[in-house]
Order: structure tokens, then sequence, then C-alpha cells
């Protein structure tokens, strides 16, 4: 359990390290880095002008710019949004809840639709049982997620919150094949068969047979919904006019904002490397045995 | 091959072949514009009607197929070779190279992929010619979706590098250049074309959200994504339901090419 934790801590920090070099890579080869429009100001004096280029000239230092960029990153100084001409840190600040809300809500959402649809397919177990749920689940799948934000928001104005429907419609089909799939591979072993030719009630059968050997394995879906959620949040919110960091993100794409979009992007890694350990770390110590694989076959 | 997935591969079939075609069945090019014609309905001439700057769509509607449904299968080939270099490099070299190479790969993933993929289209110009955007689209495609195949490559590599047969040939003294050339590359072909396949509904589908989000192929060139955008008019899609006509054939070609896939099969490892 401890070398699991100091594992996962070590990962996040490996991603804090190379995600930091990346985006302040990324940031400092980005359009209009170094570019500074006082330079322009003709009321300013030869000495003034060279004083600006002068304290440019610190960030030319590739390694000192790496540095620099981390050290502020890690302090909580996301840096300065040049096309929203707020400070970035302010801008998560407002629209992170959003995000987390709708996320939460719709991950929740998603995966207890999949997981009920799946348990009522494996109990029923009649030919073409599952058709709808597969059906559903197919549509989902083959419709990018800007398309199913589209057709809930022509549904009508009574759904509320159409963008975290939208993530729970995205979630949902992985939801349900994946444990489709464990429910029923659980559902053919010995035990159970046993159990069954006992005279157990099938519903019995089901819950303490079937469901709770797989549970372990279907609770790792938990923290893979997370960064499919959030992936699916930038065109949702986009669509939906959700005021969220998908949103943000989409708009610092369009105006080339590189030092906001590339914090976002770090931000939402760690956020995902976080859900995804504590998902590992909640296996592990649930069951010891196979707890810290079972995140990493779902994935 | 069941009848469903003769089914799919049938209407593949028939959606590729009109879309290689698209100039035999269109009856205009896909940017021509009939100003006398703007917004108007299907008719014998304009089989889905025309947009608000009066081009058939269905002419729009086929050269965008072929554009996404030749494309991402190139951008899936670079994404496949790109995966079968480090992920092969991976598994055939074994010990710190396999541990730093799957470090390489497990970072990647765990970076969200649109936000990565929306990081880097910011990068480059966005005011490009339509032909260099549809590069750059799927060019960004192949180059940042290797990781999740390159994880399969490493450990499909791994079982074979450890197989009977392949020690065996070792032992014997085979070079190993030989033994890359002619017995570990022949053996990963099935996983190699599976990834390959697998990367594709995947890339049509990013290409779609892409497009919709105004970052993918630009205008007047049409792709999917592209022309989703129109359906962000709800009014008009609900007078023009003909407006639906793309999404309807993205859903059904992505379904279809999951169906031929056995989708279900593969999420459950």
């Amino acid at each position: 359990m401890l070398s699991l934790l100091l594992r996962q801590v070590r990962r996040i920090l490996v991603t804090v390290l190379v995600g930091g070099l990346l985006g302040a890579t990324l940031v400092r080869l980005g359009p209009g880095f170094g570019v500074d429009e006082r330079e322009l100001d003709s009321r300013l004096s030869a000495d003034s002008q060279q004083a600006i280029r002068l304290e440019r000239a610190k960030e030319n230092n590739i390694g000192m710019f790496y540095f620099r960029y981390l050290s502020s990153f890690l302090r909580g100084d996301f840096g300065f949004s040049r096309s929203l001409n707020r400070p970035v840190a302010e801008l998560l600040k407002q629209r992170l809840p959003l995000t987390l809300e709708s996320l939460g809500l719709g991950v929740f959402c998603g995966l207890s639709l999949g997981l009920a649809l799946a348990l009522l397919t494996v109990w029923w177990r009649a030919p073409g049982s599952d058709f709808v749920p597969a059906l559903l689940s197919g549509l989902c799948l083959a419709a990018p997620a800007a398309v199913v934000a589209l057709l809930l928001l022509w549904v009508g104005p009574w759904l509320g919150e159409v963008s975290r429907w939208a993530i729970a419609l995205v979630v949902f089909p992985h939801a349900y094949r994946y444990a489709k799939n464990q429910l029923v591979s659980t559902a053919q072993s010995p035990h159970v068969v046993a159990a069954q030719a006992k005279g157990l009630s099938s519903w019995r059968v089901l819950w303490a047979h079937v469901f709770t050997p797989a549970a372990p394995q279907l609770a790792a879906l938990a923290g893979i919904s997370v960064s499919l959620a959030f992936g699916a949040s930038i065109p949702i919110e986009v669509i939906c006019d959700t005021p969220g960091v998908g949103q943000l993100a989409w708009r610092a794409a369009m105006d080339r904002d590189l030092t906001l979009l590339v914090t976002i992007t770090v931000l939402v890694a760690l956020m995902t490397l976080i859900v995804n350990s504590l998902a590992d770390l909640a296996l592990a110590a649930w069951k010891p045995s196979s707890g810290s694989t079972a995140g990493s076959a779902a994935a | 091959m069941n009848l469903k997935q003769k089914i799919a591969l049938a209407m593949l079939a028939v959606v590729v072949v009109a879309s290689l075609g698209a100039g035999y069945f269109a009856q205009s090019s896909y940017s021509e514009q009939f100003r006398d014609a703007i917004s108007v309905p299907p008719s014998a001439h304009f089989w889905l009607g025309t947009d608000e700057l009066g081009r058939d769509r269905f002419a729009r509607l086929l050269y965008g197929t072929r554009v996404s449904l030749l494309l991402a299968p190139a951008a899936a080939l670079l994404a496949t070779l790109i995966a079968a270099i480090i992920g092969g490099a991976a598994g055939y070299l074994g010990g710190r190279w396999e541990r730093l190479l799957t470090s390489g790969v497990d970072l990647f993933l765990s970076l969200p992929w649109l936000f990565l993929l929306l990081a880097v289209r910011a990068l480059l110009p966005l005011n490009t010619s339509p032909v260099t955007s549809v590069v750059i689209t799927f060019m960004l495609l192949g180059c940042l979706g290797w990781a999740g195949p390159a994880r399969m490559i490493r450990a499909g590599t791994r079982t074979l590098v450890n197989s009977d047969f392949l020690v065996q040939a070792s032992a014997s003294g085979i070079s190993r250049s030989r033994l890359f050339w002619r017995h570990l590359l022949p053996n990963l072909r099935p996983i190699l074309l599976a990834q390959f396949w697998i990367s594709i509904p995947l890339f049509i589908l990013s290409e779609a959200n892409l497009g919709l989000l105004g970052l993918g192929v630009s205008e007047p060139l049409p792709s999917w994504g592209a022309m989703l955008r129109e359906l962000e008019n709800y009014t008009a899609v609900l007078r023009n339901p003909w407006m639906l006509a793309p999404v309807i054939l993205l859903v059904a070609v992505v379904g279809c090419l999951q169906l031929l896939l056995g989708t279900e099969e593969r999420l459950s490892c």
C-alpha cells in the first residue's frame, strides 16, 4: 500500500516536472512570445526601451524560463492571460467550480446509468434483452461529444444544465460496455453456476456472486471516466455556452493565448492523475490482492 | 463475420465508393456558389438543398466524406507508425529503455487528449490555406494519437520476445536485425493492424469535434466537422431537417466501423 502511494506520488511529480517543461517550451516557442508592444511607443526614450529589452532578455534562456515558470506555477501564480487581460489563477478560480460540478454530476449519472443497464441486461438474459441499451450506447459512442450536446440543447430547456447530461451521455456507453463485459464474464464463472444450481434467487446471485466480485474492476472505471469527461468538456461547454474551463481552453486556443491554454492543460492532467491515483489507492485498500492492477487493466 | 458486420461493411463500401466518385455523383463542385439558389430545399438539381452561400450540400457532403475518410486512415497510419517505433523499441530492447519509453507513454497518456490537441493546434497558424489546414489537422491527430497504440504494441512485442520460438531463434545465433525483421515484425502485424483500425473512428470523431470548434479544416474545403457547424443554427435545422445529413452519415459510418471492429470485445480489456 505504501509503495503504491509512493509510486503514485512519484508519477504525479514527474508529470508536473515534464508537463511543466513541455508547457514552458510551448509558451516560449509560441507566436508572439518576446514581443512587447511598449517597444513601439515612440514616447519612450532609448534608455527605457533598452531597459524593457533587458528585462525580457532574462526569459530568452529556456532553462531559466522553465525554472521561473515552474516555481511560479508551484506558488499558484499561473501567469497572466493576454487575451482576457486577467491573471490565469483568477480565471480558473471563477470557472473551475462550474466545470467540476458538471463533471462530477455527469460522471456520476453516466456511470450509474451504464451500471444499471448492464445489471439489468445480465439479470434479464433473454435473447435480444440488450438490444436497446446496446443501440443507445452504440449511438452515443458514434456521435461526437459536440453533437451529443447539440441534440440535448434541442431537446429543450427542461433539462436544466445541459452540459452535465451531455457528459453523462459521453461516459455512459463506455461504462455500460465495460460493466456488461465484466458482469457477463463473472456470471459465467463456475461459482455462479453452482449458486444458481443450489436454487438461490436470481437477485441474490446477481448481487452477491456477480456484482460483488466484479465491483473492484467496475470501480476502476471512475478514474478513467474523469479523464474522458474532461476531454468532452471542451466541445460540450462551447456548444452549451457554459462558462467553464473547457470553454476557457477553447477561447484561449482561438485567441492563441498559450500561457492560459498550457496552464489549463497541465492542471487538468494533474487533476486527472490525482483522481486516477485515488481510485488506484482506494482499490488497493479495498482488495489488496487485485486492486492495484484493476485500474491499469481498465485503462 | 456475422450478418450485422456484413451489412456494416456493405454500407461502408457504398459510402467510400460514393465519396471517391464525388466528381461523378455530384452535379457541381463543393465550392461553386449558386447565387440565385441560396438555402433552397432539396430538388432534382440539389439533392440536399443548398447552404447559406448557395453551395450544393450534397456535393459538399460527398467531398467532405472523402476528406474525412481518406485522411483519418492516413492519420491512423502515422499514429500506428510512431506507436510501432516507440512501443516496439520499448518491448524489444527491454531493461532501462523499456522503463524510459513506457514512462514517456504513460506521461503522454495522462495528458488530456483534446486539451493537448488544442494547445498544439493553437501554436500552429490558424489562418492557413484549406489544404494546409487539412494536413495540419490530420498530422496533429497522427502525431498526438500514438500513445494508446504504443502501449498495446509494447505489450505485444514483450510477449513475442519472451516466446519460445524467438528465444530459440536468438539462442541459435540469428542476428538481432534479422530477428527483428524476419521473426518479430511479421508476428506483430495483427496487433499493428488492429491498432490502425481502432484509431480510425477515434480520429474521425476528433476531427468532427475540432471542426465544430472552428479549429479543423478551413473553408471552403468541406469536412464532416466543418459541415456540422451548420447545426448550431437550431431554427434553421428545424425548418430544413436535411441539414442533419452530415451528422447521420457520420454516426452511421463510425457505428459501422465500431461494429466491424467488435468494440464490445475491445473495451473489455
